[in-house]
């Protein structure tokens, strides 16, 4: 006999609509503070709120949160991954465009 | 035990058909791994041979310093002959095939998790091979950029670089599916108390190359796919006219063919893992620390790509870290070399053509680690990239490591696979020719390279005459051996003796199960009680 | 997550089971992500490099066709994983119906991408128009990020809603159903992966003026 349906708790209908709201409540948000134009911190509170999003979305839509502990570490290497490449090019490009 | 009692009461081989579809029929549309494994290996045979015959016509047009063919058909030959060997051999090489055919057997499973998955892959490679194929034939001509593809130039010739980079991409997706069936496998389908810790290390490089396969092969299929809409809409991102970095390119091209050198070398290392034990009937030395290493490697191995680039004109200060962390990759290799030997020491050798293989894998790797230091040094890499330095160095890691890896594991396992033994002493002598015959082609080129001679050159200067005829020489001599190593194993297909279960008398799964194995690899799941390499 | 040592027995009859699944589908995330992440690494040399004009240019976007995009993909990740918890519970036609909502959602998505790029290609704003090569370099790349990372976001959409679609099928048959609709939950995963991937897209090129 295989092993066809989840053995976790099931997300209840509620939170799902809880999330929606947040989200959208977020998105709010994020196109007010657009709207106040500040220049210097306008990229990292952009990424800031989206990251929140995100995380609501993979925690509670993609049911990370219930997920076994390998799959977290999983997404964490490829983020990290990631990361790692934008970083590095970064040291290449941030002194080569003469922003450093 | 001998092979008539092994096989008397066994089931029908996976050879014999069994599903609903007969003939060739019942191969393309199998989705048995051990099939698809074969099918690899002969496709990934083929696609080297043909390789192999253009270096050796770029060879021939080298042993003199006049001109011989055109300036556009040696950038033909040099890229065609990169991109097959690099991309239709040595990367899907090892985990495509041995890889495919022996991962369920030495987990204790009887497939990989999707199968179907995997006779898709088998499908996107001969898709992308023929891709690949075609774009040396059809009309603009055969791409001529280097298998580097770098702009401008990849954006400016008039070759048939969109249908070549399609096919390159196409491949690229034969690559990733194949890496997240092997993660799944690894992860869910292991025998009952086969845990990580007892997995024959073979499976610890397969891991550690399926991951790099799923997170590197991505950032190439994008980066082409970008040089194929630069090509038709002028997008833009490389080209400095139009706001673009050429460099960019370069690094994203090398994000991921950095670490597929890692996705070559790995599962190499792993095959000569497998047979150092068996052939000095000892169990490994340091199994933690190899399986750690593979992890090492595969993880150091994304953070070096920058030492492609040294003489690009990036930042002093990436190219400053780049070699630093080049240096620091070299390490867990060390440690695999240092458990290699000690598990050797004062074993009981029995010098086949296996361990031969691997011995010399040993030996050329490290020939390829340490001048891979020499070029990660910045300093000597600003005179030597571009030289004939660096195409030693790669032929030494890629060839010298990679490919006799892969030979070790065709003779260690080829018994196994066929049901067959090949003849021993022909085995030595193809292994010896071809020794020899390639370190005289290739530690030349280290030579060649240091007195000055580029890279990518399809004529030279007279003071390099003499050590571009040794090379080629040695070409030739490579390539008698290659012949009788293929006549031997080609021969022995059909008219070798029988093999028994466990000619070797290796410790691990697949030498448990009849030559060749059945459909179902397993009569009944193997219960696992202790680690693979168990010598008393 | 359990390891699927009874699923070997049936693995030659393809059976795969549900952890199997979902992780298969969780790596196929990641590589995903790696292709997209490059587009990105892309967007941040840029901006590093154009900062000035990546502002003035973004000015151009429609902030509202892009708010409400917005709102529409979370929406329809909402509707999405609403009908995998109704599956889950038998609810058959009330996930059929959710999957439909997800699937029009999704189209309206598209709709508005494709009235949006209308109105800038008709205004002479795309890849080497002749209008775009006077404006600026870091304008020139920033209509190129534009329309190839909302163009290849696009393409999933519209794979994923095709996806769904087949999923929507699978439902009616039976075939996805209260013992078995790991299919649904793997087209749920990569719904919401796609919907993540615009909720950085949006405030990268409509938010930062």
């Amino acid at each position: 006999m295989t092993e066809k349906a989840p053995a976790n708790k099931m997300v209840s209908n509620k939170t799902y609509i809880i999330v929606w709201l947040c989200l959208l409540a977020l998105t709010a948000t994020t196109v007010s503070v657009a709207k106040l134009h500040l220049v210097k911190y306008a990229i990292i509170t952009a990424i800031a709120i989206a990251t929140a999003k995100a995380g609501l979305v993979v925690n509670f839509f993609m049911h990370l949160k219930e997920e076994h502990w390998v799959l977290k570490i999983m997404l964490f290497v490829a983020l990290f991954a990631l990361a790692l490449i934008i970083l590095l090019t970064f040291a290449d490009t941030w002194y080569r465009y003469g922003l450093g | 035990m001998t092979s008539a009692e092994d096989n008397a009461a066994a089931p029908p081989s996976f050879y014999h058909s069994k599903g609903k579809f007969r003939g060739i029929l019942s191969w393309v549309l199998s989705t048995d791994h051990k099939r698809i494994g074969i099918m690899y290996l002969l496709a990934i045979l083929t696609f080297f041979i043909v390789g192999v015959t253009l270096g050796i016509l770029m060879r021939l047009n080298l042993i003199a310093p006049g001109k011989f063919i055109s300036e556009r058909t040696y950038n033909s030959l040099f890229t065609v002959h990169g991109v097959i060997q690099i991309f239709l051999f040595i990367i899907p090489g090892i985990p495509a095939s041995l890889g495919n055919f022996f991962l369920p057997i030495l987990i204790g499973a009887k497939d990989v998790a999707f199968p179907r998955i995997n006779l898709m892959s088998w499908w996107f490679y001969m898709i992308g091979g023929v891709l690949v194929l075609m774009s040396v034939f059809i009309g603009g001509g055969a791409p001529d950029t280097g298998w580097t593809f770098y702009p401008p130039y990849s954006i400016r010739t008039t070759a048939n670089i969109s249908l070549a980079l399609f096919g390159v991409i196409i491949l690229g997706f034969s690559s990733i599916f194949t890496g997240l069936n092997f993660i799944t496998t690894i992860h869910q389908l292991r025998a009952p108390g086969m845990t990580f810790f007892r997995m024959p290390l073979f499976i610890w490089a397969l891991y550690a190359t399926a991951w790099t396969q799923a997170i590197a092969t991505p950032v190439l299929a994008l980066t082409l796919m970008l040089i194929i809409l630069e090509r038709f809409f002028a997008i833009g991102f490389f080209e400095p006219l139009l706001g673009g970095d050429p460099l960019l390119y370069e690094h994203m091209f090398w994000i991921y063919s950095h670490p597929a050198v890692y996705i070559m070398i790995l599962p190499a290392m792993g095959v000569v893992t497998e047979i150092f034990p068996v052939f000095s009937r000892r169990t490994i030395f340091g199994y933690r620390a190899i399986a750690f290493s593979s992890l090492a490697i595969a993880f150091f191995g994304y953070l070096v790509w920058g030492h492609h680039m040294f003489t690009s004109g990036m930042s002093d200060i990436s190219r400053i870290v780049f070699s630093l962390i080049t240096f620091m990759v070299a390490v867990p290799t060390g440690v695999k070399v240092f458990s290699w030997l000690s598990t050797l020491y004062k074993g009981s050798i029995r010098l086949d053509s296996p361990l031969l293989f691997s011995l010399s894998f040993i030996f050329l790797f490290s020939i390829a680690g340490l001048t891979g230091l020499t070029i990660g040094t910045l300093s000597l890499n600003l005179y030597l990239h571009g030289t004939y330095f660096i195409v030693g160095h790669f032929h030494y890691t890629m060839f010298g490591g990679a490919a006799f890896g892969f030979f070790a594991g065709i003779h260690y396992w080829f018994p196994k696979m066929t049901g067959r033994m090949f003849n021993e002493k022909a085995a030595k002598v193809a292994w010896a020719t071809m020794f020899i015959g390639f370190n005289v082609l290739y530690f030349t080129m280290f030579i060649l390279g240091l007195q000055g001679m580029p890279r990518r050159y399809f004529q030279y200067l007279p003071q390099f005459r003499t050590n571009h005829i040794i090379s080629t020489i040695g070409s030739w001599i490579l390539a008698a051996g290659l012949i009788i190593m293929f006549w031997n194993l080609i021969r022995a297909i059909f008219k070798g003796a029988k093999a028994p279960m466990n000619p070797w008398g290796g410790t691990t799964l697949e030498w448990q199960i009849p030559s060749p194995p059945p459909a179902e690899n397993f009569e009944t799941i193997p219960i696992i009680e202790h680690g693979p390499y168990k010598y008393d | 997550m359990t390891r699927n040592n009874k699923a070997n027995d049936t693995a030659i009859a393809h059976h795969v089971n549900y952890a199997t699944a979902k992780m298969g589908m969780w790596i196929f995330l990641f590589t995903e992500l790696l292709f997209f992440g490059g587009m990105f690494l892309l967007y941040s040399v840029f901006r590093s490099k154009y900062a000035a004009e990546f502002h003035t240019s973004a000015d151009e976007l429609n902030i509202y066709f892009g708010t409400a995009n917005t709102v529409i993909l979370l929406t329809s990740s909402t509707t999405m994983a609403l009908s995998i918890a109704l599956v889950r519970k038998g609810e058959r036609r009330l996930s059929m119906l959710f999957q439909l909502l997800t699937i029009v959602l999704g189209l309206v998505f598209l709709g508005n991408k494709y009235i949006e790029w209308g109105a800038h290609i008709r205004a002479g704003i795309y890849p080497h128009s002749p209008g775009l090569d006077l404006m600026g370099r870091g304008k020139i790349i920033f209509f190129s990020l534009y329309y190839v990372m909302t163009g290849i976001h696009g393409l999933h959409v519209l794979v994923g809603i095709c996806v769904i679609l087949g999923m929507l099928f699978f439902t009616a048959k039976g075939i996805v159903h209260q013992g078995d609709f790991v299919k649904l939950e793997n087209t749920g995963l990569y719904w919401h992966f796609v919907d993540i991937i615009w909720i950085y897209l949006f405030p990268l090129f409509y938010l930062i003026t």
